[in-house]
């Protein structure tokens, strides 16, 4: 592992609570890791599933989703959706063999910047002790592999002469 | 990806970048001009500077300038949260001659150097951050808002002092207003106290005046005893369900003379009587009170024979003369269309049972303020005669301050009046009864015109004052003059050791707390609370009536306990909010709604039963859905969910999205 591994976390943040959170918290002068980097959407059933999968093949070493809590949601019941979704994607994410703690979601409401600042610091202690994920260096190397195998059938089948 | 033909039509994307230094909030952390120089070597990017006060009109006329100059077609700014400024901004963008929604902010005060120390790091996620926005707008199109007309009346829920105010300044001002209200009468806590603080007025001879006007205002529909059952629509155009309570009285017939309630078959009464406190009973018909406004009898379901399905003569009925009762009265739903909201659904009294070392229903002699406003009331259940439980009149009596508030076993916050109205109490009881008065404080927090005078007035009255949080209540004598009595034990701060003070009545100034069904009626106007429970305001010091969803407001102590000047000031505040969006006219609409695009959609029906707001139907011809413009709300919802990628939401369209998490990502 890199030494002061800091690592990077990608958060989707509901406009109406987790966002509203997290700029409480700083109004609020609470301090937190710096290792979040935000995308502000409207409701938290914006978040694609590719968007994670995508925050992950480019390098993200965890993904944090915050929306508002059941039943407050501005939009009435799009963090339900998401929730949903959320369940199809820890299973595909572990089949990735990517660790369950570097998704995670959260209901984090307006006033609860004190709890935005806990998530987020937990959450960069557990992938601080998880390391570096890394998957688009391991892309790269799946990538190599697999030419370096099909360059050597492709090399076998010009030896044998056929 | 050709960047020269992405975004708005072929023209090259040219963007201008402004970080801000605000004073040394954001600069005191982030180095704000590295950041600038940094974000100078992106691509498409043509200006970047720093500013000391972006969002000064110097620091918007410079991005003005900028965009003429450099012929910029995208603006990114990086400063504090978009909540506060984006629409700043976005102004700023117009007025440089391009379409706002090329504008993107990026937060790092808020998310940035108010919440991280290492100046290094901090600095590092800015640059992540501003990269993540440059990379995103260039995808950036340009939008229209859409103007909807803004329906010229309003809904006020509560008729308590605030929602009594608030109502009557719209309907002085020509707008028509629907006063709901839960109980059968307008007037909330306010009816119920006999005077109020500082300056000792009769709570009735200031409010009545207001609530009759309420009651024959032309421009007022009052509904009592009915609630809210449902709101749908959005900002200037909400449609309302008012539920109206069976009150088994023809509104329209009855005069309010109250034979009725002379003709009962119960001569004396026969439940608890709510506006009394409990401290008297009443009849199954009443009225609560004499200024009840409307004057109109109700019937009470759980206390009438007959509605109970009991053997009765119905003397009540055939004693009205204008047949005006009507025991067949089944609950009813009016509808209607209104441009805004008011919420002044008020406050709760702290329940005294939750504290009980002060012995509340355990001793008789213990009361909460509240029965005490009803004892010294000439109205109230005993003329305003303040007799114990045995007839005597006490001869010593102990108000305990803070009961249920800045207590971390109860409620943690200071409930702001209880001070106050124990004075005011004490002055009263003083006067009624001539007895010794002790007050047992924490500190006593007088802010307010006239308050600290009154608060000298009442020591030099005689009061008594000792400092000390109440330990219990007993009624176990040690020495010969606590017999018979209850004994006060607190720890005397100022004098440094326990006392113990005899007296035969105690008066526990409970707090206020949010209503018990503050958080279903939150979600019914989806508002927010704060963590206590009260009603969240859209910012504690720039929008304090205002709240997360345009359109509805808050007025009262439902936002947060307060006396009633505050709360007068708060409603008028409300109303004039109100009456902004009002005379304005039209609302203009965000854009971020959702469009489906046609060839792509295979017509799944996944989307249909998506959309909370039904905004989503198919077009049963063609075989694809379509998105009602007027109806969506923006939450994107289902665009994430559909599997053809057909959906597209506006400002937030995955390309957009897709670009600002890569570059995020991207090390510097
Ligand atoms: C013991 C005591 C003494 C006080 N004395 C003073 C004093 O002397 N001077 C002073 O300045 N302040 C005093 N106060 C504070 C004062 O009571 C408040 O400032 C004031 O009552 C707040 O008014 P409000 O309209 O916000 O709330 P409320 O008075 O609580 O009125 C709210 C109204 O809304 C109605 N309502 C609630 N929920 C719904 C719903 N879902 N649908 C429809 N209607 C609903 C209620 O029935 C009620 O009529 C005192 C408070 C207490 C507890
Ligand atoms: S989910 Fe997508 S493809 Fe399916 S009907 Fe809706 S818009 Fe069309
Ligand atoms: S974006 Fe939300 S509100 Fe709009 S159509 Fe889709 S689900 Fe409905
Ligand atoms: S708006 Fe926060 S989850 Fe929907």
């Amino acid at each position: 592992m890199p030494e002061n591994f800091e690592p990077k976390i990608l958060a989707f943040f509901c406009n109406w609570c987790t966002y509203t959170a997290a700029d409480l918290a700083g109004v609020s002068r609470m301090k937190y890791e710096p290792t979040t980097r935000v995308v502000r959407v409207m409701c938290s059933g914006r978040v694609d599933p590719q968007f994670v999968l995508d925050a992950f093949a480019h390098g993200a070493d965890g993904v944090l989703i915050g929306g508002c809590h059941p039943g407050d949601c501005h939009y009435v019941e799009g963090n339900y959706k998401l929730l949903r979704r959320f369940r199809m994607l820890r299973r595909l994410v572990a089949s990735l063999g990517i660790e369950p703690e570097r998704l995670r979601m959260e209901w984090i409401s307006a006033s609860e910047g004190e709890r935005l600042q806990k998530v987020v610091n937990e959450m960069t202690a557990q992938i601080k002790l998880l390391g570096p994920l890394e998957l688009p260096e391991r892309f790269r190397e799946w990538d190599t592999e697999l030419h370096e195998e099909t360059f050597d059938k492709e090399r076998e089948v010009v030896a044998s002469g056929q | 990806m050709d960047d020269k033909t992405i975004g708005n039509g072929s023209e090259e994307v040219r963007i201008g970048f402004f970080i801000c230094h605000c004073g040394s909030n954001i600069a005191g952390t982030i180095d704000v001009e590295a950041v600038a120089d940094y974000v100078r070597t992106l691509p498409n990017v043509v200006v970047s500077s720093d500013y000391k006060y972006t969002c000064s009109v110097a620091g918007q006329d410079m991005i003005v300038e900028d965009i003429l100059k450099y012929k910029l077609n995208r603006v990114v700014v990086a400063a504090c949260s978009p909540l506060l400024h984006e629409k700043t901004f976005r102004a700023a963008t117009q007025r440089g001659g391009i379409n706002p929604f090329f504008f993107h902010m990026v937060n790092i005060r808020e998310h940035g150097s108010w919440v991280h120390q290492d100046r290094a790091l901090a600095t590092q996620k800015a640059m992540d951050m501003a990269r993540g926005a440059i990379a995103r707008v260039k995808f950036h199109k340009a939008l229209e808002k859409r103007r909807e007309p803004v329906r010229q009346s309003v809904l006020v829920v509560g008729g308590g002092i605030a929602g009594i105010h608030a109502a009557l300044t719209m309907a002085n001002a020509g707008k028509k207003v629907y006063l709901v209200e839960r109980e059968p009468t307008i007037g909330g806590h306010m009816a119920m106290f006999d005077k109020t603080f500082p300056t000792l007025d009769c709570a009735a001879c200031i409010l009545t005046p207001k609530m009759s006007e309420v009651g024959s205002h032309p421009n007022i529909v009052l509904w009592s005893y009915s609630e809210v059952t449902e709101i749908k629509g959005y900002v200037g155009n909400y449609d309302v369900t008012v539920k109206r309570k069976p009150r088994y009285i023809k509104e329209d017939l009855c005069v309010g003379c109250l034979d009725c309630i002379d003709h009962c078959v119960f001569k004396t009464g026969n439940t608890d009587d709510e506006f009394n406190q409990n401290l008297s009973k009443r009849k199954p018909v009443y009225i609560p009170f004499a200024q009840a406004v409307p004057r109109l009898v109700a019937i009470d379901p759980a206390a009438c024979t007959h509605l109970n399905g009991g053997k009765c003569e119905q003397s009540c009925a055939t004693a009205c003369d204008r047949q005006a009762i009507d025991f067949e009265q089944k609950e009813t739903f009016e509808h209607i269309g209104v441009g805004a909201v008011i919420v002044a659904t008020g406050f709760k009294p702290f329940d005294a049972h939750r504290k009980p070392l002060y012995g509340y229903g355990r001793f008789p002699d213990v009361y909460t303020a509240l029965e005490v406003e009803r004892l010294v009331c000439s109205s109230g259940p005993t003329g305003g005669d303040v007799v114990l439980k045995d007839g005597s009149k006490p001869k010593s009596v102990g108000i305990i301050h803070c009961v249920g508030s800045r207590d971390h076993q109860t409620n943690r916050w200071c409930s702001r009046v209880c001070c106050m109205y124990s004075l005011k109490l004490a002055h009263l009881l003083k006067e009624h009864t001539d007895a010794e008065i002790y007050n047992f404080y924490i500190d006593i927090r007088t802010p307010g015109k006239g308050y600290e005078e009154f608060y000298e007035r009442l020591q030099e009255e005689g009061n008594h004052f000792i400092r000390g949080r109440v330990g219990d209540i007993t009624d176990v004598p040690i020495i010969p003059e606590e017999e018979g009595r209850m004994i006060v034990r607190v720890e005397d701060s100022l004098a440094g050791f326990v006392r113990r003070i005899p007296v035969d009545m105690v008066v526990l100034a409970t707090g206020l707390e949010p209503r018990e069904d503050a958080s279903e009626i939150r979600r019914r106007f989806n508002i927010s609370c704060s963590s206590e429970g009260f009603f969240l305001e859209r910012h504690p010091k720039l929008a304090p009536v205002s709240t997360t969803t345009d359109g509805v407001f808050l007025a009262g102590c439902c936002q947060g306990p307060k006396d009633i000047p505050d709360t007068v000031a708060q409603a008028g505040a409300a109303a004039a909010e109100s009456l902004v969006l009002l005379d304005v006219g039209y609302v203009e609409m965000e854009p971020m709604t959702a469009f489906v695009t046609e060839k792509y959609c295979s017509g799944c029906k996944t989307c249909l039963p998506l959309c909370p707001f039904s905004a989503i139907s198919r077009d049963e011809e063609k075989g694809v859905a379509v998105i009602n413009p007027v109806l969506c709300k923006g939450c994107g919802t289902c665009v994430a969910a559909c599997p053809s990628g057909a959906i597209t939401q506006n400002l937030f369209e995955d390309r957009q999205i897709f670009a600002e998490i890569e570059e995020l990502l991207v090390h510097a």
